[in-house]
């Protein structure tokens, strides 16, 4: 996988000597530099995209009820200014911090902000799960290459791998939730707590674990999928080294080999793509989150788009976006602390 | 082998062609070795000749809901209904098929566009060492970061006109990404072979050494990236179109799943208009996904897929 970061690869010429802990202090000070870099590319984008729009948006808000005439004057006022204004005016507060929905009438990062959460534990869970199983069964069928289980593994994920993951939570719904045939309801499916119910007690943790299975599920599904294929390709790579070989000849058991030598050597290409996939889950998590009326910033976005809410969803992208570039950055930190071959 | 050598009469034109068509034959030998991709190619085919064939097999009668009131809506399948009815009481099967001409229509023609936007940027940025080179090459970095979906979604939704059109170029324009930086990567190790330095000595321009020999050389992965993005932007239309970003007037799989969604088929126990829609989208996304695969392991053996 070609997941090096330009930095890397610029840094390939300048030659530290001995690598060490200075090294690395230089190397995650660059990579945050040019994640600066894209941030700001990233703020650009977000402004001009949003001005592609068509119609008069100071519009959208005259159907919002409990906004304050101040406030829409000031909306207005902003609106109906030149683009270059507009610009040095976002300039100046990219976060829109004082943007006010166009939908609630509320602050957008109030919104945001309540409905992170949610969102948080859905990805935190489905992540982790896809991780899990997506590794061991990668490192499984990569090592017997061409056997029964590598067949049936890589069928049923290449099979996952092109399955639209609000189908897969459309169908959970249909046989858990619903209830099919003899199967009773056994998970709710709305929502992410029982109301009435504080979120820090125990009984609040279950009813979240509750709501969110079904949803992480059919996002884990789609996405161990990747991981294992990954996880696969990178365990055939190195069955090839004479490391391997070389670990055989002393003696050791087939098992040992595997833990020991061949899979720390090939998991440098999935950690990256755990991060990296960030990006694929928030995209999946719009779908999922919709479709389980799950409450948090997917839901949101999807809100946003049926309500014509842009100011919301400005918020959205950028929230998206930054996470993204963050875990960017933590992909290549993490592999350089990983691999010192990296640094240098 | 059963190609006989080019004889020293023949034209270095006609020698050229005779080459190529040998080597085409021995690239058609070696995907057909390709169980899976094969397999791909046959699903793919069949969906082909769904799609061609669906205002023969169905109607346009037949989704025209003034015209299906006197159905049952919603009715599981029957003799009448294979697949059952939707909610304006028209035969799934027969909407199925008509979808399936939005779908594959979509993942082509953004496709194209990706292929045409990717192969540019990557030449371009492999190509030209200077300022044109590394823009190119930052602006394909920071793209790449962006996320998809979220991307296409705000793209889609910002651009408001919900037709074919609109949908095509929204995936198109934001797919590219993934394909320019491949293609750098080639362009790169090909510029580094003897024969673009002969071309640079012998003063050929920049136009001529990106047409005539770079792009020859990377074509090849190019198609082979492009056949997976097409899965790619199938599984992204379904996702803008369940979403409510489809064309409202045009039937896909995408939308098929969001008006289910609506009708509530996941808590009636609608399976019969839930199923047949994701199964279809699988299907194809997993024929490009498998062709895709055995081309790229074709053109490169060192990937080690079976």
């Amino acid at each position: 996988m070609a997941v090096t970061s330009p930095v890397a690869t610029e840094l390939s010429d300048d030659s530290t000597p001995g690598g060490g802990s200075g090294g690395l202090g230089r190397f995650i000070g660059l990579r945050l530099l040019s994640g600066l870099g894209t941030l700001l590319f990233v703020l650009l984008f977000n402004f001009f995209l949003f001005r592609l729009l068509p119609g008069d948006p100071a519009a959208r808000y005259r159907a919002v009820k409990n906004i304050s005439a101040q406030d829409l004057a000031r909306i207005r006022d902003e609106l109906n200014a030149p683009v270059m204004e507009q610009f040095w005016a976002y300039l100046r507060d990219p976060l829109a911090l004082q943007g006010i929905s166009a939908w609630k009438g509320q602050p957008v990062w109030d919104l945001v902000g309540g409905r992170a959460w949610p969102t948080l534990v859905l990805l935190g869970t489905s992540t982790l799960l896809a991780t899990l199983i997506g590794i061991r069964v990668g490192i499984r069928a990569g090592w017997r290459r061409g056997g029964s289980f590598d067949k049936v593994s890589t069928g049923v994920t290449l099979l996952f791998y092109a399955t639209p993951e609000f189908w897969l939570g459309l169908l959970l719904i249909l046989t858990f939730s619903s209830g099919i045939g003899p199967f009773p309801s056994l998970f709710p499916s709305g929502g992410v707590i029982d109301s009435g119910i504080e979120p820090l007690s125990m009984a609040g943790v279950v009813s979240v674990a509750e709501h969110t299975v079904l949803p992480a599920v059919a996002l884990a599904a789609v996405y161990l999928a990747e991981y294992s294929l990954i996880m696969r390709a990178s365990i055939v790579d190195e069955l090839s080294q004479e490391y391997l070989t070389t670990a055989r000849a002393k003696g050791l058991m087939d098992h040992v080999v595997r833990r020991r030598h061949a899979v720390p050597n090939a998991s440098l290409p999935t950690i990256t793509l755990i991060f990296l996939n960030i990006g694929f889950i928030i995209g999946g998590a719009i779908t999922v989150e919709t479709v389980f009326s799950y409450p948090g910033l997917g839901l949101l976005t999807f809100e946003a788009i049926t309500e014509q809410d842009f100011v919301l969803m400005q918020a959205l992208f950028l929230v998206f976006t930054v996470s993204v570039i963050v875990c960017n950055i933590l992909a290549d930190v993490a592999v350089a602390v990983l691999d010192p071959r990296i640094r240098t | 082998m059963s190609t006989e050598p080019p004889s020293v009469m023949l034209s270095s034109r006609a020698a050229a062609r005779a080459r190529r068509g040998a080597a085409l034959r021995r690239f058609a030998r070696s995907y057909a070795a390709h169980r899976s991709g094969m397999a791909g190619l046959v699903i793919l085919g069949l969906f082909a000749l769904i799609a061609l064939l669906a205002p023969v097999l169905f109607p346009a009668d037949m989704l025209d809901i003034t015209k299906t009131v006197q159905n049952e809506t919603l009715e599981p399948p029957s003799g009448e209904f294979w697949l059952g009815t939707d909610e304006g009481g028209r035969s799934i099967l027969a909407v199925l098929a008509w979808a399936a001409r939005a779908s594959l229509t979509v993942g082509v023609a953004a496709s194209a566009i990706s292929m045409v936007l990717g192969t540019l940027v990557g030449i371009g940025s492999g190509h030209y060492r200077g300022l044109l080179g590394s823009l190119l090459q930052r602006l394909t970095d920071w793209f790449l970061v962006i996320p998809f979906i979220p991307l296409v979604v705000v793209l889609a939704a910002v651009l408001g006109q919900r037709g074919l059109g609109t949908i095509v170029l929204v995936l198109g324009v934001t797919s590219w990404p993934g394909t320019a930086r491949l293609v750098r990567a080639q362009t790169l190790s090909v510029e580094g072979r003897p024969y673009l330095e002969r071309a640079k000595a012998l003063g050929g321009s920049d136009w001529h050494q990106m047409v005539r020999h770079v792009l020859p050389n990377v074509m090849p992965l190019v198609l082979a990236n492009t056949t997976l993005t097409v899965a790619l932007v199938i599984l992204s239309e379904t996702t803008l179109a369940f979403l409510g970003l489809g064309d409202p007037y045009l039937d896909s799989w995408g939308t098929m799943l969001d008006k289910a969604n609506g009708a509530g088929a996941a808590s009636t126990g609608a399976w019969w208009y839930l199923l047949p829609p994701g199964i279809c989208v699988i299907l194809v996304v997993l024929a490009f996904t498998l062709i895709g695969r055995a081309l790229e392991s074709v053109l490169d053996p060192r990937l080690g897929r079976d």
